[in-house]
């Protein structure tokens, strides 16, 4: 059967596609969030895992007003990351794997959750800056990915608590599929900012890093507070943890946290990096 | 766990977009989305006047994009996430957004944001 190996987060920030691009590693305001990845490369090296599982959510790429599902997994044989109108470079084409999509769609609708499907899908850096962060260049030996937008967009979003089941769910399928693979699951986006209303620029540092212990061994506890507290406390775009702790969902009842780095400000946000290990 | 619509939007200082938001921004917000494409976005540069009107927009809407304010863009249903797509347009980036929102300089604003980390 297919196994879950672990879970990874990162923020999803456009500005780091752009100094990706740029190698600006050595830079003196990125580095203390370039050096962040390192520990996990060498994870990644160690363990190779052959599918990463990406919660994101789509900044205004793929989806539109028009049609704004709440769940949408991706069931493509692959994604294009495409010009998103303000100049951080499109990445091109990340490969799909939609056997394992389907099993999860299938999985997660008995379970409950009634997603949208999409066979064609396009990928904005929600998605692409993190897969960039942890595999780099994926013209060559790409990871197969599935890309699993979270509406966080336009309200109402699901409260962190339906994320955390959702990923429970997700779970569940992965580790039914008849598959030797092993599987990441990444929780993009946040930490703490808002870019919005007299309020933009709001970081919360203690609120943050609270966050980072208790999704660690108490995710259940994290996951019961409401979208509105959320807001409050990680600004109006920081409610993009609960694609983190969707993540955790996937991850069961035993992790342990191998690695950790948190710096502020990457542009107006503060930036989380996570390694949970799943335990045996 | 119910989802308190009302409580959302007692928020300070913050704008909850939701459904009525949505529709009042609709045409604004849909001209924003067509910036993805580089020929839209030359469309746009070339003519906004007649770029607006082919989308729709209201007079509050167009005025606040001739203005290029944030918070009148807001007002009018604008979403942050395809206002940033316009704002890119006139090159202006989310610490200029903040900026303006706030009534501070951009490197006053940078600085608020570096603060918080220390």
């Amino acid at each position: 059967m297919a196994r879950i190996i672990g879970g990874l987060t990162s923020s999803h920030i456009p500005a780091v596609g752009a100094a990706y691009a740029k190698k600006q590693f050595e830079d003196p305001y990125w580095k203390p969030f370039f050096e962040g990845y390192p520990p996990v490369h060498k994870w990644l090296a160690e363990q190779k895992p052959d599918v990463a599982v990406v919660f994101y959510n789509d900044h205004g790429l793929n989806f539109f007003l028009d049609k704004m599902p709440t769940f949408a997994i991706g069931a493509a044989f692959e994604y294009e990351n495409q010009d998103e109108g303000w100049g951080i470079p499109a990445l091109g084409k990340f490969r799909g794997y939609p056997e394992l999509s389907w099993q999860i769609i299938d999985g997660v609708v008995a379970d409950g959750f009634d997603v949208c499907s999409c066979q064609e899908m396009a990928v904005d850096h929600g998605f692409s800056v993190p897969v960039q962060l942890f595999w780099g260049d994926q013209t060559k030996n790409p990871i197969k990915t599935i890309p699993i937008c979270v509406n966080t967009v336009q309200h109402p979003v699901p409260t962190p608590m339906r994320c955390y089941r959702f990923g429970q769910a997700i779970g569940r399928a992965i580790s039914a599929f008849p598959g030797n693979e092993k599987v990441v699951i990444l929780g993009t986006g946040g930490m703490s900012h808002q870019l919005d209303g007299k309020r933009a620029g709001f970081i919360n540092k203690k609120f943050d890093l609270m966050c980072m212990d208790k999704i660690v061994d108490h995710p259940e506890e994290l996951a019961k507070i409401s979208t509105v507290d959320l807001i409050q406390e990680a600004g109006a775009q920081g409610l993009e943890f609960i694609l983190w702790l969707a993540m955790r969902g996937c991850l069961g009842d035993k992790v342990k946290r191998l690695h950790q780095n948190y710096h502020i400000p990457i542009s107006n946000t503060a930036a989380g990096t996570l390694l949970l290990e799943k335990a045996a | 766990m119910t989802m308190d619509a009302h409580e959302l939007h007692e928020l300070p200082d913050t704008v909850t977009f939701d459904g009525r938001e949505a529709m009042k921004g609709y045409p604004l917000n849909k001209m924003c989305y067509s910036f993805n494409r580089a020929d839209a976005r030359e469309d746009f540069r070339r003519d906004p006047e007649a770029y607006m009107i082919r989308f729709g927009l209201n007079e509050k809407a167009k005025a606040a994009v001739r203005a290029r304010n944030v918070a009148q863009l807001i007002d009018a249903g604008g979403n942050i996430y395809y206002l940033a797509k316009l704002a890119g347009i006139f090159g202006l980036g989310v610490q200029d957004l903040g900026a303006q929102q706030t009534g501070m300089t951009v490197e006053a604003f940078k600085d608020m944001l570096k603060k918080q980390g220390e």
